[in-house]
């Protein structure tokens, strides 16, 4: 029985198993698929790589094409559920996602997505340039072609690469003001794109046992734990430097940097932790901290960027 | 009697949960239209007033 089966009252006849099934679903599943917490970071990166763009945006204009790039990423999520629903039930993080559930059929998922990737891509064209919708459309594709369907299940590099797909929110953010892309914006791709291997493999080393039994090659599940371990604390090293990077190349000030600086020695610090506690208890929770710090450090770097873009409109300044 | 196959009668909770997804997507259509609506007013800027009388 399917764990949406079982919200049903065991008496209802949708327990006969002669009867067709009904769609099931509830508004909340289908917001589910688009994998919400996702879709914030990618609001959010896409926020400051628009509002660090040279140029006026019309606000509306604006709010409205970042809705199109966080649907486009909500579709590509649901593009991902679809095609990994097999392996999804199998592991315990991902059980409860609506396909392996039994809310959602696999072919509603899939109409689903396909039909917000089209719309996202097609109003984004409309309304700001198709510049950004081909950039858009493009890591949809990358997201769910080369990453899902080809990387994540062929070599233990798939989240070093894929992760190239979560890294182009800030790109496109900056292409929908301006039609093109810049150095800055470049630089918050590369951030992204360094910063992605530490996070995953931090939950990845807790998880192994689940990704092994998925037939997931996950660094943690080819190479071994300890060899992880030495992986992420080398990404976090270099993600110090690349952190810090926009303000050392005058794209952003002293608040960015000082937060960049900060919070780039603390992770790469909490990954020397990890490093270092290699069994039980102590090495899950190090583990954890670290997942969850790369968080705070992602949040906190473009939280910083944004501050200080936002800070000349603030009324303060603005009487100055 | 129809070739096709019937439907199979929806229970109470069936039927909640078919009202329910509909009211969201009315919902959802109903915040479309009004975004594109936006979205043209403020495409079209200035040039809104800008129409043969």
């Amino acid at each position: 029985m399917t764990i949406a089966a079982e919200r049903l009252d065991q008496s209802s006849p949708a327990f006969d198993e002669e009867r067709p099934t009904i769609a099931f679903g509830t508004a909340r599943d289908y917001y589910e698929l688009l994998k919400p917490r996702v879709m914030q970071l990618v609001i959010f990166t896409a926020l400051v790589g628009m509002l660090t763009a040279p140029g006026p945006i019309n606000p509306i204009i604006g709010f409205a094409s970042l809705l199109a790039i966080a649907v486009g990423a909500g579709a590509s999520g649901c593009l991902n559920m679809w095609y990994d629903a097999s392996i999804d039930a199998l592991m315990d993080r991902t059980s409860k996602r609506p396909i392996p559930a039994g809310a959602v059929k696999p072919g509603e998922a899939l109409a689903f997505g396909m039909t917000l990737s089209i719309g996202s891509v097609l109003f984004l064209g409309l309304i700001a340039n198709w510049q950004a919708a081909a950039f858009l459309a493009f890591t949809i594709f990358f997201y769910v072609v080369v990453y899902t369907m080809w990387l994540k299940h062929w070599t233990a590099q798939n989240i070093v690469i894929g992760g190239a797909a979560g890294a182009f929110p800030p790109m496109i953010g900056y292409m929908a003001v301006t039609g093109s892309v810049s150095l800055e914006s470049f630089l918050y791709f590369l951030l992204i794109f360094v910063w992605t291997p530490p996070h995953f493999w931090a939950l990845a080393l807790v998880k192994s046992n689940e990704y092994a039994r998925a037939g997931v090659p996950m660094l943690p599940v080819v190479a071994g734990p300890n060899a992880t371990r030495l992986q992420i604390l080398l990404y976090s090293i270099a993600l110090i430097p690349v952190g810090m990077a926009p303000a050392l190349m005058s794209h952003a000030g002293l608040l960015y940097l000082v937060v960049a600086t900060g919070f780039g020695v603390v992770l790469a610090y909490y990954a020397y932790d990890l490093f270092r506690k290699r069994e039980g208890d102590e090495a899950r929770k190090a583990a954890f901290r670290l997942f969850g710090t790369s968080i705070l450090y992602l949040f906190a770097l473009f939280g910083a960027r944004l501050v200080e873009q936002l800070l000349p409109f603030l009324p303060w300044s603005l009487m100055k | 009697m129809s070739v096709y196959p019937q439907p199979p009668e929806l229970t109470e909770e069936e039927v909640q949960r078919r009202n329910a997804r509909s009211r969201a997507l009315g919902l959802f259509l109903g915040a479309l239209v009004i975004l594109f609506f936006i979205v043209t007013i403020a495409k079209l800027g200035g040039n809104v007033m800008n129409r043969p009388i």
